[in-house]
């Protein structure tokens, strides 16, 4: 891999060992993915906390240990300086403030308070969420980035036109020290061009059905590039990150195409460049049908736990379930947690919606969800979510049943504790 | 046991460097990092997966590569610390999750092969994978 003088220089000990020890790093993953060169960024998001068991042991040698270990892959326990690009942590496994709630040991929130304070002197901005262009980072155009999670790194390639392959724990520890990161995938615009159409036939506006769409799309082009043309309305930031994160959950769509909406194509000419859709799709009524059976993996009508905010909801999302349950009251056996970032949770609380979910019995979290954290309120055997993303991972995770359906739906089913769906 | 037969050579890229040897474990299904493996025993824990239940610990692991969420990385790195890696991985297609998967779990690693590894290499069959020269040497088992 060519390496510039000021990264020769780093990797030489010019910045000291961390940066030496994050070149290291990125030269082997570059290495490994063949690679020409690195490019610079500016834009990190990763896991930089430490928040769960398996890291007890290590965190407690120190922070510098866990940094040098888990984001850096380096035996030597180096000394972390204040990182060079601007960087986010995202998603993690306890929520700061509802911990107890969580069920979560107290030892485990101090050691995530200590772990933040330790990488927050160093630079790390502590969204903790896994939407971190809801809060203040969102990409510009063609901005090269370096980003964890599969929903966020969709939602910054096709809704955005930033630029970020699927990053790890180490190596957005390693772009965070140096600024830098292989120049391979969606960094080069050759690569980001459609190679799978999808032709839409059946009318896609609400949240249910951009989930469904998404889910359909990542089953049938895995790791493709689509370009979705056809009856599409709505298309929104909220649209969007639902779609994304059920196209990454079903199959590993990291871009996509909407032509007219999505930066990268004024039309399916842009969005295929030099390409052409080696298959066509059609999704119509049978495969939404199909899409909406397959998420739901329960039997039980019987619920006991509503879960929202997968991908984190928008101020508008929690807005919404606040009017659904004003002045209602959730049937006693049925817990209900909305998800949303810290910063939302904020003026959500001004707004006055925490106190109304709070008065009909939900709660509003950050930090984390449970499928992050696997923490659930305990006995629960069914959820329902209006996420096709935790639909899919939940129910494995935690073995539970889970029911798929719109916001509405799982409104109802918090009020009366049986399920009844869409459909 | 394995047969005296001559081992068959396949040619590939080196992904990350060394040697090692030992028994194939075949799947022609993508694994999970995060929620797809158990880090602490080295199991394939999905419950779809072709080798749910199986480990991988010290096995030559053989398929198309990575899938599902960024945490693949960080999942296999955790079982090198636990020591229950696998000795090496021979995959298919390269993404940044399979890339940086392999280089942090440390073991040999290869891909873009000269043949087609799923007909070549069986569960069971004794492997010399030699990244650093780019050949793989596979002695059949006991014919099955």
């Amino acid at each position: 891999m060519q390496l510039t003088d000021t990264e020769k220089a780093m990797r030489d000990g010019s910045g000291g060992e961390a940066v030496a020890a994050a070149m290291d790093l990125l030269i082997r993953y570059g290495e490994a993915l063949g690679a020409e060169r690195l490019v610079e960024t500016d834009n990190v998001a990763g896991a930089f906390n430490a928040s769960t068991p398996s890291v007890r042991k290590i965190a407690e040698r120190g922070m510098d240990e866990v940094f040098s270990r888990l984001n850096l892959d380096s035996d030597r326990t180096v000394e972390i300086p204040r990182l060079a690009a601007r960087t986010c942590q995202l998603i993690t496994g306890i929520d700061d403030q509802n911990w107890a709630l969580q069920g979560a040991d107290p030892q485990m929130i101090e050691m995530q308070r200590a772990s933040e304070a330790f990488v927050g002197q160093r630079g790390v901005n502590l969204m903790a969420t896994c939407t971190p262009y809801q809060v203040g980072n969102v990409p510009t155009f063609g901005e090269h980035c370096a980003w964890m999670e599969s929903s966020a790194v969709v939602y910054c390639n096709g809704a955005l036109g930033g630029r970020t392959n699927v990053e790890g724990k180490e190596s957005t520890g390693a772009a965070a020290l140096t600024g830098r990161i292989p120049y391979w995938g969606y960094h080069l615009t050759r690569n980001r061009y459609g190679n799978r159409h999808i032709r839409v036939d059946v009318p896609v506006r609400s949240m249910l059905d951009w989930g469904l769409l998404g889910y359909f799309t990542g089953e049938r082009v895995e790791e493709n590039i689509p370009v979705l043309e056809g009856a599409l309305a709505g298309v929104d930031l909220v649209t969007l990150k639902h779609f994304g994160a059920a196209a990454a959950s079903s199959g590993g769509v990291e871009m996509y195409h909407i032509p007219g909406h999505t930066p990268e194509a004024r039309s399916a000419e842009d969005a295929f460049g030099p390409n052409r859709a080696e298959e066509q799709h059609v999704y119509d009524a049978a495969a939404r049908k199909q899409m909406y059976e397959t998420l739901q993996s329960a039997t039980d009508r019987k619920v006991d736990f509503i879960m929202l905010g997968c991908p984190h909801n928008s101020i508008e999302q929690v807005g919404r379930i606040a009017a659904l349950l004003d002045g209602k009251r959730l049937h006693p056996d049925v817990a209900l947690w909305v998800h949303t970032p810290r910063a939302i949770r904020t003026v959500a609380e001004r707004s006055g919606y925490v106190a109304r979910i709070e008065a009909a019995g939900g709660k509003v979290m950050s930090d984390t969800c449970p499928a992050i954290s696997r923490r659930l309120p305990p006995g629960v055997r069914v959820i329902a979510t209006d996420s096709a993303k935790q639909a899919h991972y939940l129910p494995a995770i935690a073995k539970v049943q889970g029911w798929f359906g719109s916001l509405d739906a799982c409104i109802e089913a918090g009020l009366t504790g049986i399920w009844t769906g869409d459909f | 046991m394995p047969t005296l037969s001559t081992p068959t050579l396949i040619r590939g890229r080196r992904v990350v460097g060394g040697r090692a040897e030992g028994e194939a474990l075949v799947t022609t299904q993508t694994i999970s990092g995060w929620g797809g493996i158990n880090e602490r025993d080295g199991s394939i824990i999905e419950r779809r997966h072709e080798l749910v239940g199986q480990s991988f610990a010290g096995k030559i692991l053989v398929f198309p590569g990575a899938k599902g969420s960024s945490g693949w990385s960080a999942f296999f790195h955790m079982t090198r610390i636990n020591g229950v890696a696998p000795a090496a991985m021979l995959f298919t297609r390269t993404t940044t999750k399979m890339a940086l998967g392999a280089v942090v779990t440390r073991v040999p690693a290869m891909t873009d092969f000269d043949a087609d590894i799923f007909e070549s290499i069986r569960t069971g069959d004794h492997v010399v994978v030699d990244a650093e020269a780019g050949e793989i040497h596979v002695t059949r088992a006991r014919a099955n």
